[in-house]
């Protein structure tokens, strides 16, 4: 938790509120007293017999970024699935700092209610523009989709925030009213980044955000994610199975396999030091 | 020789206004949970006519089941009388029914309609009857038809406003010229026909009932009388019927009323006011009702409009 420590200043004021340049403080370290941002346990997931997920906990502090690494067919994006709560699991809780009522199951919440929560709090990038992008749609209208269902009903507002949430994910706005099929991969990501930060959500989901895209644009894409992570102190959740992505990124890294989480820990600990026979395996093939 | 009158079989054999009493109880029952709903679509058991599915079967099915023979019923296509469309409807119902018939809106009781509202105000006593080809507002923006439900049922109506947003980028204004979606009673998002934009604040808060059926979608809504129908709009973006304003119609010489262009040789134009009953009236010098849009073309009630 140590590195953990440094990171959590600073993040009870609202994200990208710090945005303009004005950099973080740095604090002595302190003993962690926050409480989890999102806690879900126990989670199980079954696809007719194939157990998908089996009993996975997941915890994310404030500001924390957590690394879910693992083969294909690992259950990762199983897992960020149900935290994005799109999938029902057959079996698990999940805890997310929303209105203040921590004792709230957000998997026994109904569908309009799961919809809100979804909307104000958490965002998403999948690994497919497709999944994530309306794409008969203009780039600005994807990002303004996002305040249009929260309820702005002011064009002249969704403009503007589409504009800038584009220009925090660093998104060329000349751009801004293509449609996402005539932009480039890395573009496409961009704009899914800016729709999922455009209404400064608690938390982000990374479901693969760098897969697919050559390897100078990842590093450039990977650079907005940390710089806007830095910024903004948002929590992350970020599924990979490219271990140099989790290592730029995590504070914390989950390595799963069948379902199951095999190590979990520090990102530098886990990645130096494997434990587990699956992980080491893991780091030496691709180290 | 033989005639179409010897072709067709006796009428005798047939319920009273065509569809049998249980069809006419189905459709009643059905007409006053859409009322009690406002805009929201209540299916019915659309059942088979002599006229094909996509002709105003739906219209047709809901004036049979209200239709009287002490009713009066006038049928429009497009504003017309006159078309083959409305006549063949219009012939069909008082066949079956024995009602009266009339091109003139202010004595009609049932006012069966595709496309258009009459221009002069309707009252309390008449009922609207709207064939509609597309019941669903949603479909443009979800083709789920199990899906559009569940955003119904969650008044999850947000992505209407996105369709707005992006023809505002593209187009700089909003280019939807019929169908275009109302908000009835603060709740339902429903698409009122394809009535031009230029009908749409007609409906906002009428004294007369509105009953939209699509008989080949099987799908049936109503907007009772005294109801807040409104256009969706942003805040500052509001919403705006056709711009006609240099329009002068050639039969009647008058404007703000809503016009058919008429393409010349040459590439000029000449406009006749759509509502053929209302033209024919003024032509013969007969008295005529208000009118919704009057001769400033400001809108009957104040407040509806935004300039």
């Amino acid at each position: 938790m140590t590195k953990n420590v440094a990171l959590l200043n600073g993040v009870n004021t609202h994200p990208f509120q710090s945005l303009d340049l004005h950099h973080r403080h740095l604090l002595p370290a302190q003993i962690v007293t926050t409480k989890p941002l999102l806690q879900a346990t126990g989670l199980v997931k079954k696809y007719g017999v194939i157990h998908a997920v089996s009993n996975v906990d997941v915890l994310v502090y404030p500001g924390e970024v957590l690394g879910i690494v693992g083969e294909s067919g690992s259950g990762k994006s199983t897992v960020l699935r149900l935290l994005h709560l799109e999938d029902q699991p057959d079996a698990g809780k999940f805890y997310f700092d929303v209105s203040n009522d921590q004792s709230l199951n957000l998997f026994e919440l109904d569908r309009a209610a799961k919809r809100l929560v979804r909307v104000f709090n958490i965002g998403m990038v999948y690994q497919h523009p497709h999944l994530g992008l309306r794409m008969k749609n203009t780039s600005s209208g994807n990002v303004a989709e996002r305040l249009i269902v929260a309820g702005n009903r002011n064009y002249a507002e969704l403009r503007l925030a589409a504009r800038k949430s584009l220009q925090v994910s660093e998104f060329p706005l000349a751009r801004m009213d293509d449609l996402p099929s005539r932009l480039s991969g890395g573009m496409q990501q961009r704009v899914q980044l800016a729709k999922a930060i455009a209404l400064k959500p608690k938390l982000l989901l990374l479901d693969e955000p760098t897969t697919g895209l050559d390897v100078s644009v990842q590093a450039l894409v990977l650079d907005t994610l940390k710089r806007l992570q830095r910024e903004s102190g948002v929590s992350m959740v970020i599924v990979s199975h490219d271990l140099g992505v989790i290592k730029m990124l995590a504070d914390r890294v989950m390595v799963m396999r069948n379902g199951r989480v095999v190590e979990c820990g520090l990102t530098d600990q886990v990645l130096e030091d494997p434990q587990d026979a699956y992980t080491q395996q893991l780091v030496h093939a691709k180290l | 020789m033989q005639t179409l009158d010897i072709l067709v079989p006796e009428t005798s054999g047939y319920s009273y206004a065509f569809l049998d009493e249980f069809a006419k109880r189905e459709l009643r029952r059905r007409m006053l949970k859409a009322i009690a709903i406002p805009g929201y679509q209540v299916p019915y058991a659309s059942r088979e006519l002599p006229i094909a599915r996509g002709w105003g079967t739906g219209g047709l099915q809901v004036t049979l089941s209200l239709v009287g023979p002490s009713d009066v019923v006038k049928v429009i296509d497009q504003g017309a009388d006159d078309s083959v469309n409305a006549a063949n409807l219009r012939r069909f119902i008082v066949r079956m029914s024995g009602a009266q018939t009339t091109t003139d809106t202010t004595l009609a009781t049932l006012i069966q309609s595709r496309h258009r509202i009459p221009e002069e105000v309707l009252h309390e006593q008449q009922t609207l009857i709207l064939q509609v080809p597309d019941p669903e507002p949603l479909r443009a923006i979800e083709s789920n038809i199990s899906k559009a439900r569940e955003m119904h049922g969650d008044a999850d109506y947000g992505l209407m406003w996105l369709t707005l947003y992006e023809q505002l980028v593209r187009y700089k204004r909003v280019t939807l010229g019929a169908s275009y979606p109302v908000t009835v009673h603060g709740r339902y998002v429903m698409s009122p026909s394809p009535i031009p934009r230029w009908d749409v604040p007609k409906l906002h808060q009428a004294p007369f009932l509105t009953v939209l059926s699509a008989g080949r979608e099987k799908r049936l809504y109503a907007v009772p009388p005294y109801t807040d129908v409104r256009p969706l709009e942003f805040d500052d973006v509001p919403f705006r019927v056709e711009n006609q304003r240099n329009w002068l119609c050639f039969r009647t010489g008058e404007h703000n009323k809503f016009m058919n262009e008429i393409p010349l040789a040459g590439g000029n134009a000449i406009y006749e006011i759509s509502d053929s009953g209302y033209v024919n009236k003024r032509i013969l010098k007969q008295p005529v009702g208000n009118t919704f849009f009057d001769d400033n073309a400001k809108f009957y009630k104040e407040g509806v409009l935004h300039d």
